[in-house]
């Protein structure tokens, strides 16, 4: 490298790069600074002044302050979608990762076939998001879906579970919870990181399965964990083809499955109320952006990294 | 994020087959001390055995749903509710036909219509994302950490927040009911996230490379393309596959930017199709459900090398 410099330097090449860089970084950089310009950061900032304002597309935006804010903790619906988002990210979430962690568990010790067994259960993670599956979804659990031709064989008559408002939200969890192969795979990667020795010295020492798991698995795995978490609860918070389509964009039954987005959606492209969906969209970035900076000063307690 | 930055091809399977096999064989070493329990010589294989029904049984439950729909798409609407089995007791391609004229359009005008927005997204991210993750992998600029900690913070931003002046950006152009709002954000780098794999990866191709090149008066333009993208191959496949899945499978911004219906794309058209149609049939749903999957599927079986190494070493969906 320094001969390189060197010779660089004789030929009067490098003060010519170095000022090279600066013109070559506008020209490469050039779509992606519009893009931040234009497609990000005027946005953002648009959506921040019009969350103070009445604005409905036809007439001007007009100043009302803190108004749309008050707006969201006195409005019945806002505080469901809320409640509804919680529910679904504090209970599908960890359930998804559980499951990932226990299956890419059993998949990582050098098992026969772990290539096909690590597609099979990855599949359903790429298909997840989309319309047909959420459709697919509605039928699954309708009243007589497939769920319920199962449990008829055992003699149980099921709900339609999508139209009950106790048990739509949780279909929606299921469905969460099966998408949980992008994590795994994610978890497979970290646990092969992991020395082998570690576990055969503590199973020549007597250490049982659980202790390992707990004492090495656990603590070494940490990092990958927290990692998963933080990006799994930023996308669940977003959730929004799901309960569009299973409830056919109403959020129902009942507000059952009125997630924060759908809420949102309603507002702004529905009832073209664009000050109070702006409002409710900065309030998501704060509550994704606190979470994720909760998570990042909770993780000194519990993520280990073994430098 | 991850504190050890991995290449994107960087082949974590085989760096760590070697410590897969030694464990075996020191559990065997440690079997044939007369201290082990003795049923460590007998239970394996009847445990491992048990573990591949156990782990089949699982993967077909979770599979059930979608083979359920496959099959169903093949049956008369009266029998798909009385018959939760798998195999048809005949194929009957009728729910393809009736679904595929269901709606306004027949249906390969929406699969034309995603095609066309899916086309040019990964065209676009392959060009801006590549584009500026050489300058921030290679090149010396003023304020370079700043502008990377900003793009790394736009991946973590909600398209929410920004959808709704977007919205009348795009309709002060005339730019609603047009491809147009789905294409170019793509084509100006847009989707950080993959700025980010592919800086990950230039950063980990040896610098010696393009400095002697540029000892040769080789200009950046030059590098770039001759040089780093040759090299980045595997990188701009994963790029390119997830933008597609991703693309194809985009519901929200669809849903927002196209409303009438001759630009509707499959997601769209498959919406409306609870509308259009009566709870009962179910068939011609199904079987263009089906349909719509079948691009990811394909894309699936052939770019799985590169899904699973950029899940993995980036940690996306």
């Amino acid at each position: 490298m320094s001969v390189i410099q060197e010779v660089a330097k004789t030929r009067g090449a490098s003060r010519e790069l170095r000022k090279g860089d600066g013109k070559a970084a506008a020209i490469f950089l050039a779509p992606w600074f519009l893009g931040l310009g234009l497609i990000t950061a005027f946005p953002l900032l648009a959506s921040l002044y019009l969350s103070f304002t009445d604005y409905s597309l036809l007439e001007a935006p007009s100043w009302i302050g803190l108004e749309n804010y008050q707006r969201m903790f006195e409005d019945p619906r806002w505080l469901q979608s809320l409640s509804v988002t919680l529910r679904y990210v504090l209970i599908s979430v960890p359930l998804q990762l559980m499951a990932a962690l226990a299956l890419a568990m059993v998949l990582d010790r050098g098992l026969r076939g772990l290539a096909i067994y690590r597609s099979v259960y990855y599949l359903p993670s790429l298909l997840g998001s989309s319309v047909a599956i959420a459709l697919l979804w509605r039928q699954v659990f309708g009243a007589d879906g497939l769920v319920n031709q199962v449990l008829g064989y055992f003699g149980i008559q099921g709900y339609g579970w999508v139209s009950h408002p106790d048990y739509a939200l949780g279909t929606l969890m299921i469905l969460n919870v099966w998408t949980f192969g992008a994590p795994m795979i994610i978890f497979l990667a970290g646990l092969r990181q992991i020395p082998a020795m570690y576990y055969e010295a503590a199973s020549i020492d007597g250490a049982s399965k659980v202790r390992q798991f707990f004492n090495i698995t656990i603590p070494l795995l940490s990092p990958i964990i927290f990692f998963n978490l933080v990006l799994q609860l930023i996308g669940a918070f977003q959730s929004f083809t799901q309960a569009f389509i299973v409830s056919g964009g109403t959020g129902g039954p009942v507000d059952s499955t009125l997630f924060y987005t759908l809420y949102l959606y309603q507002n702004g492209f529905k009832s073209f109320d664009m000050g109070y969906a702006s409002a409710m969209a900065w309030f998501l970035l704060l509550i994704v952006a606190g979470m994720t900076a909760v998570n990042f000063l909770a993780s000194k307690y519990w993520v280990f990294y073994d430098d | 994020m991850t504190d050890t930055p991995v290449r994107p091809d960087a082949p974590t399977q085989t760096t760590t087959k070697p410590p897969v096999r030694e464990r075996r064989s020191l559990s065997e070493v440690a079997a044939q001390v007369p201290d082990a329990p003795r049923r460590r010589t007998v239970g394996p294989q009847v445990r491992r055995v048990l573990k591949h029904v156990l782990l089949i049984g699982f993967g077909l439950i979770m599979l059930y749903p979608l083979l359920w729909m496959l099959s169903s798409s093949f049956k008369p609407n009266e029998i798909i509710f009385r018959d939760p089995s798998l195999i048809p007791s005949a194929i009957d391609l009728s729910n393809y036909g009736e679904g595929w004229n269901a709606l306004l359009h027949p249906f390969h005008h929406y699969l034309l219509n995603s095609a066309i927005i899916v086309l040019g997204s990964v065209v676009g991210n392959l060009v801006s994302c590549s584009m500026a993750a050489y300058a921030f992998a290679r090149l010396k600029f003023r304020g370079r950490p700043i502008w990377f900690a900003i793009m790394l913070m736009t991946i973590m931003l909600p398209i929410h927040v920004i959808i709704v002046p977007q919205y009348i950006l795009f309709s002060e152009l005339q730019w609603i009911n047009t491809f147009l709002p789905l294409i170019v954000p793509k084509l100006l780098a847009t989707d950080a996230f993959f700025i980010f794999l592919m800086v990950q990866f230039f950063r980990g191709l040896p610098k010696e490379l393009d400095e002697a090149a540029r000892l040769d008066g080789c200009g950046h333009g030059r590098i770039f393309l001759q040089i780093m993208l040759p090299l980045s191959l595997p990188a701009l496949a994963t790029t390119a596959i997830f933008t597609f899945i991703w693309t194809w499978n985009d519901f929200f911004s669809q849903l927002i930017f196209l409303t009438r219906p001759d630009m509707y794309t499959v997601p769209i058209a498959l919406r409306t199709f609870i509308d259009a149609t009566s709870n009962s049939s179910w068939g011609p749903l199904f079987a263009m459900s089906i349909v719509s999957l079948i691009p990811v599927f394909i894309v699936f079986l052939f770019g799985q090398k590169y899904l699973v190494k950029g899940i993995a070493t980036t940690g996306i969906k």
